[in-house]
């Protein structure tokens, strides 16, 4: 009997101590570690412009999730001159309020290595974002270039089909971007494994719309039998676009590109049939990803410069037919949003 | 003007000048960059599979069109001693604005008259400045165009790419074609006449050269200096509306990105390579067609040839240098080209 009370009183107390545990939740460190790390870090983003799709979509992302653990997030606008994005970064290393984290939406593969090194060795993390460079940031979070571009020689093939003319014209960006230089070794890594189909013109569009349409307009006026056309951008596909509607020969050349995945420059123009395929990048989850090497590097405790990650975002050609609703995000409510605020 | 260049021109060449026509004899850097553009033609057409189609010729003029109108207004400027560097930055800001009046619901009249008035007031004041502050031409129009761009892109739109609303005239416009031939080759052609006619057989447009080439002796016999001055400014801002509307026209949106990019010294080199000598006082609208002409045909059967764009710009750079040093040469100057003001 005895042993049978003692045993009770044991087994009632091992059921309060097993209902306390709860209690111990209270003490998870994640929390405490996680706002200590965080709290009151900076955070700046320097991309090509603040004028377009993308950086905007990422500003957007970035600053709501990084206001919410309690940092700064800050952007600077080069207006697309490089020389403008140095001078930012420049100033950054040197002010009183240097960022913990520098994302960088770098011009060229070379212009801005130096003073990424500056930064990192001034303690601040540099994470590169869409476009490449020849530098070992702390991470990279874009596209594959490479990749993007054997998605979109897929694609064209596809839109041409087996009975076609077989003749792809490109239209490049220019000769200096990693964007352009890797997309086009992507395009004709899958165009190497169809040698039925062929490259007949590549003239450069310099990112403009106008060029892109002049070059366009002559490309199919030299080969009015093109089956596609692969614009590198969808800034400048407007023009290559344009040239096709003049030639009349809608719904007769594909035109493929990439873009942010914005609703009225991708979405949209799908679904009027401008374009035939468009391989976006899905912002909302790669903002995301930044927003989760962020945090990682800040809790690390590593020095700056000490690891390399690539972070590349999935990419999907996406046509008419596999067109969701929520396939594109859409930059009117996401400003309305930022406005109602 | 050129009549008053050389002494050795006979009396017939003197009159055949004054009314426009090209001193053979007499090799000028407008007659050397007309027979580049001459031989590049034909050796194209020989060469070049598709290059001399109806098509492909239509294209040329067409990819010169809206740099062309740019130049005509340039044109006007630069003959008169002055230089309008805010022209891509009005053409670009001025539409980009007025569509993205249109897109948040400002009706079209409304829009329309707010831009045109922004438009005519920045030329305006870019006139006054030069004609009555005395502040040179190249800061006055570098500042305005920096003004215009900043404050448009940063107070008045949201984004660099505004498209043209759905179904909106300017829309319609981009469609329109007589004869198979897009509207912009039309438009250019009909401003190059309306400017030539100007030029020509105005009073203000003889006063141009006069001013333009020794403004305070035009001022003393009488000429209306200072007013003409602010006019040309303010003509030169709404050719540049015309040719964003062109632009906005043919792609359905407007990229204010190109206030970066090399357009306004196109422009520029088309005027001066035609043979518009910036110190102003000499050449007309035929320079600016022969300076287009030239950019057109050299772009076009380059991208035909399939040049890598980094080629392009130097081949581009080297005939125009080329064309400098000719002129250099053959025409060498000296106390009596030469003139006061000169760059």
């Amino acid at each position: 009997m005895r042993l049978l009370r003692t045993l009770m009183a044991a087994a009632t107390a091992l059921a309060v101590t097993a209902f306390a545990a709860p209690s111990f939740a209270a003490d998870d460190p994640g929390p405490a570690a996680y706002a200590k790390a965080l709290n009151g870090k900076r955070v700046m983003l320097v991309p090509l412009a603040m004028g377009f799709d993308l950086a905007q979509g990422w500003a957007h992302y970035l600053k709501k999730e990084v206001e919410a653990w309690g940092g700064t997030f800050e952007t600077r606008d080069p207006n697309w001159v490089v020389d403008a994005g140095a001078q930012a970064i420049t100033d950054a290393i040197a002010s009183d309020t240097r960022p913990d984290v520098l994302i960088i939406h770098a011009p060229d593969l070379n212009s801005y290595s130096k003073l990424m090194k500056k930064a990192q060795a001034a303690g601040t993390y540099v994470i590169l974002v869409d476009n490449p460079a020849n530098f070992p940031a702390d991470a990279f979070v874009g596209s594959d270039w490479d990749k993007l571009g054997q998605l979109e020689a897929e694609a064209a093939i596809k839109g041409c089909g087996e009975n076609s003319s077989k003749k792809i014209g490109l239209v490049q960006g220019d000769q200096a971007n990693s964007s352009s230089l890797y997309q086009y070794a992507g395009i004709m890594k899958v165009l190497e494994k169809h040698p039925d189909f062929q490259v007949v013109a590549k003239p450069d569009s310099n990112w403009d719309a106008t060029t892109s349409r002049n070059v366009t307009t002559t490309m199919l006026q030299q080969h009015p039998d093109i089956c596609s056309i692969i614009d590198f951008w969808d800034g400048d596909a407007t023009g290559a676009s344009a040239a096709i509607r003049d030639a009349k020969l809608d719904g007769k050349v594909f035109l493929v590109t990439t873009g942010g995945g914005e609703k009225a420059a991708d979405c949209d123009k799908l679904n009027d049939g401008t374009y035939g395929a468009v391989v976006m990048t899905d912002l909302a989850r790669q903002s995301g990803d930044m927003n989760a090497i962020i945090k990682f590097l800040l809790q690390s405790g590593q020095p700056a410069g000490t690891s390399h990650t690539y972070i590349y975002t999935l990419e999907k050609a996406t046509t008419k037919a596999d067109l969701k609703p929520d396939s594109c995000w859409d930059l009117k409510a996401l400003q309305a949003e930022a406005a109602a605020k | 003007m050129a009549a008053f260049k050389g002494l050795a021109i006979g009396a017939k060449d003197k009159a055949m000048n004054a009314i426009g026509w090209p001193n053979w004899r007499r090799l000028n850097q407008e007659g050397i960059v007309f027979a580049i553009a001459i031989l590049l033609f034909a050796a194209a057409a020989l060469s070049l599979p598709g290059f001399l189609t109806a098509d492909n010729l239509v294209a040329i003029v067409r990819s010169v069109s809206v740099l062309g109108i740019l130049a005509l207004g340039m044109a006007v400027v630069i003959i008169g001693r002055g230089i309008d560097l805010s022209a891509v930055a009005i053409m670009a800001m001025s539409v980009a604005w007025y569509l993205q009046l249109l897109n948040t619901g400002t009706s079209d009249g409304l829009a329309f008259a707010y831009v045109l008035a922004g438009v005519l007031a920045i030329g305006l004041l870019n006139g006054f400045l030069v004609a009555y502050a005395d502040v040179p031409a190249i800061f006055v129009t570098l500042a305005t165009g920096s003004f215009v761009f900043g404050y448009v892109r940063s107070q008045l739109i949201t984004q660099d790419a505004v498209p043209v609303p759905q179904g909106h005239w300017v829309e319609l416009l981009g469609g329109v074609r007589f004869l198979d031939i897009p509207v912009e080759v039309f438009v250019f052609a009909g401003l190059a006449f309306l400017v030539f006619l100007f030029l020509r057989y105005t009073k203000w447009g003889r006063f141009i050269y006069f001013a333009g080439d020794n403004p305070v002796a035009a001022r003393n016999i009488g000429i209306p200096v200072r007013p003409m001055l602010v006019l040309r400014y303010a003509l030169s801002a709404v050719v540049a509306l015309i040719a964003g509307l062109l632009t906005a026209a043919s792609l359905h949106s407007i990229n204010t990105r190109v206030v970066n990019s090399t357009l306004l010294y196109d422009i520029v080199l088309v005027a001066v390579i035609g043979g518009i000598g910036l110190s102003g006082g000499r050449g007309g609208v035929r320079n600016v067609l022969v300076g287009a002409a030239l950019i057109g045909i050299l772009l076009n059967a380059m991208t035909i040839i399939d040049i890598p764009l980094l080629y392009q710009n130097l081949i581009k750079a080297a005939i125009l240098l080329g064309a400098i040093i000719v002129d250099g040469i053959i025409n060498p100057r000296d106390e009596q080209t030469a003139q006061q003001g000169d760059i």
